[in-house]
């Protein structure tokens, strides 16, 4: 899933400090399930935020609203008929749905609520890591199932480098070495194969991408 | 194995003799005198000195700059590119910039994550790795040749080296890993420093028994402590370095005033030791800001004076 | 045992202390409470194993938020004792009164009052 981290609440108050109506909009699928951005979070920074203005002696409305996802035509429609109650939503969806909702409202600001940070898993509750980096390409079938474009600091393809130390990453002592882990899970028959050069223009390197499928199109 | 490139330090390996080689790093400023004054001090004792590219991360004045310094100056540089920095554009562009002055070493390597120099909220290339800029070097090399498939006008001379860490983890991927490198097509290598004989000809051995050693040069790298706090320093700070105890109290227990001789004597019997290992084809001295002590550790160490050859 | 406690304190009855969210927090004090505590059982003692200490960790997200919009953190507080200790309930009850009126009313009542 895209995980996502909360902005702090300053951050959001700076930005919407002089707006009158504002929409908190979150979003029901990935930033719920890293708690980031569903409809408990929208929940508190909307009580947070209706608590600051009033203590500013100000009067603005804030209310509350969780789309089932921000990234789909047929939900963002749902608010058609309420937008013109706001001069501001802060999307608490990840950086597509914060887009999404700009291109389509696009008379309203639209603010984002948390920082878009990767695609990652659940490890356990609270704690987020990185698997994927959406190159576009994917080189799992021979790197073990370990993926050292997400996983390495040098997203080197042919590693581990001289900074790997007892199976940690040279940059930190909590991060595990990419490398070390293909050891650790006796997948490194094939090690000796020169991966090659890695075409990145399906990466961000090749400009925005986009998947077509004419066969599911209607 | 025989010279395929104009570079001196290449045909004086060929020749079978035992190869110095030491390191200047750039100065944080545009000063080309620090250059010339550390590599007028090591000049006459070694046959080749690496141009360090922004080692640790921390910006620096580029290796290749320094290293046509070096070419002026009538000596031969090893220019060292790290993968961190440049994209295959830019490291091509490099390489023919360096061979356009007749610089005719190159060492390979992927640099320290930035996040330990200078500059930790930049970005990082990573566009190919170490493994990738060796091939990049031989393909341009040998079939003059760009990655992209177009014809190199005036193709790239280049003696193609790397590093290798016999004490990295985890030591079973160490000899795997140099076969790699070879595979690629790296003709010599440069160590770590190496503290631990024992692990360093373990690793030597079985690289010896998979025949590797026939394959490649190989350079041991030494450092000499230049106090006691350093050798420990060196023992558990420096990831990927190992110093045994004995060398950590024998620089302990030598009077502060006389670390340093002894720092260098260690250098010098390490040195002397390992001249006498099989697969060593020569020596990396990397006196880290304590240049001037070159002159004395290969004088001492019985490679004095440097070969010549044509 | 009759102890006394001051009488302007609005007791919520939860299962477990665990129970309590920021959200429950963040409302009380929107709706106008001058502060808000949580009395939990003994940290290590929770008979849900981690209630407790989900709670304090609760509390202390919405202090940091209480401090962020000017209401001030102080105004939540967790608290812990075993079932048995009548006497400490009172005591923590005369705390957090004393705490409060010396920070006097949740600002929020007071701009309520102006708005109105």
């Amino acid at each position: 899933m895209i995980v996502a981290d909360r902005k702090p609440i300053e951050e959001i108050i700076e930005e919407v400090k002089n707006h009158e109506k504002i929409l908190i909009l979150g979003c029901n699928e990935c930033v719920t399930v890293c708690e980031a951005g569903g409809k408990k979070e929208v929940g508190v920074l909307a009580s947070a935020l209706r608590m600051y203005f009033l203590n500013q002696g100000r009067e603005v409305k804030v209310d509350e609203k969780t789309l089932e996802r921000q990234c789909d035509h047929e939900y963002l429609e749902e608010i058609r008929d309420v937008m013109d109650q706001y001069d501001a939503v802060v999307s608490l969806a990840c950086g597509v749905g914060v887009q999404f909702m700009a291109e389509k409202y696009h008379e309203c600001p639209i603010y984002p609520g948390v920082d878009t940070c990767f695609l990652g898993a659940t490890e356990k509750r609270g704690l987020w890591t990185e698997r994927c980096q959406a190159c576009g390409q994917c080189i799992l079938a021979r790197t073990g199932g370990i993926c050292p474009v997400s996983r390495c600091a040098k997203r080197i393809l042919n590693g581990p480098c001289g900074g790997s130390a007892k199976g940690k990453c040279e940059i930190n002592k909590e991060i595990d070495c990419a490398w070390e882990l293909l050891k650790a899970l006796d997948k490194l028959d094939d090690y000796e194969k020169i991966d090659s050069i890695k075409d990145w223009s399906t990466d961000r390197a090749g400009g925005p991408r986009k998947v077509v499928r004419e066969d599911v199109q209607e | 194995m025989k010279a395929k490139t104009p570079s001196k330090l290449e045909k004086i390996l060929a020749a079978g003799h035992l190869a110095v080689t030491s390191e200047c790093g750039p100065p944080r400023g545009s000063d080309m005198e620090v250059i010339t004054e550390k590599a007028n001090l090591i000049k006459d004792y070694v046959d080749a000195i690496n141009i360090t590219d922004n080692q640790t991360s921390v910006t620096r004045m580029s290796s290749l700059a320094a290293c046509i310094q070096l070419k002026l100056m009538g000596l031969e540089p090893v220019l060292q590119m790290v993968t961190r920095d440049r994209n295959r554009i830019a490291l091509q562009s490099d390489i023919l910039g360096a061979a356009s002055f007749d610089i005719h070493n190159v060492l390979c390597l992927s640099g320290d994550h930035q996040s330990f120099g200078d500059c930790p909220t930049g970005q990082n290339v990573h566009d190919i790795d170490s493994m990738q800029l060796i091939q990049t070097v031989r393909m341009m090399r040998d079939q003059g040749k760009f990655l992209g498939g177009d014809d190199i006008k005036r193709p790239p001379k280049m003696f193609v080296g790397a590093a290798a860490n016999p004490f990295a983890d985890p030591f079973e991927i160490r000899v795997p890993r140099l076969a790699k490198k070879i595979a690629a097509g790296v003709e010599f290598i440069q160590t770590q420093c190496i503290y631990n004989m024992e692990k360093f000809e373990l690793w030597l051995k079985m690289a010896g028994d998979r025949g590797l050693l026939e394959k490649v040069y190989i350079l041991a790298g030494v450092t000499p402590f230049k106090s006691a706090g350093m050798a420990k320093y060196m023992k558990n700070r420096v990831p990927g370095i190992e110093v045994p105890d004995e060398l950590v109290k024998r620089m302990a227990d030598t009077p502060k005033e006389k670390q340093p001789e002894e720092g260098v004597k260690i250098c010098i019997e390490q040195i002397q030791h390992l001249k006498e290992v099989e697969g060593v084809r020569g020596f990396h001295v990397m006196a880290i800001e304590w240049e001037e002590m070159v002159p004395e550790i290969v004088e001492k160490s019985g490679l004095y004076p440097r070969p010549s050859v044509e | 045992m009759r102890l006394q406690y001051p009488p302007d304190i609005k007791i919520i009855l939860v299962p477990c202390t665990g129970k309590v969210d920021v959200l429950h927090i963040l409302h009380a004090f929107e709706k106008g409470a001058d502060g808000v505590y949580a009395v939990g059982c003994m940290e290590g003692d929770c008979h849900y194993n981690s209630g407790n200490l989900r709670a304090r960790k609760r509390v202390e997200q919405a202090q940091k938020i209480l401090d962020t919009i000017g209401i001030g953190g102080e105004r939540a507080q967790m608290y812990n004792l075993s079932s048995s200790e009548g006497p400490r309930f009172a005591q923590f009850a005369v705390e957090m009164e004393e705490r409060i009126r010396k920070l006097g009313p949740n600002p929020i009542k007071l701009a309520k009052k102006k708005a109105a």
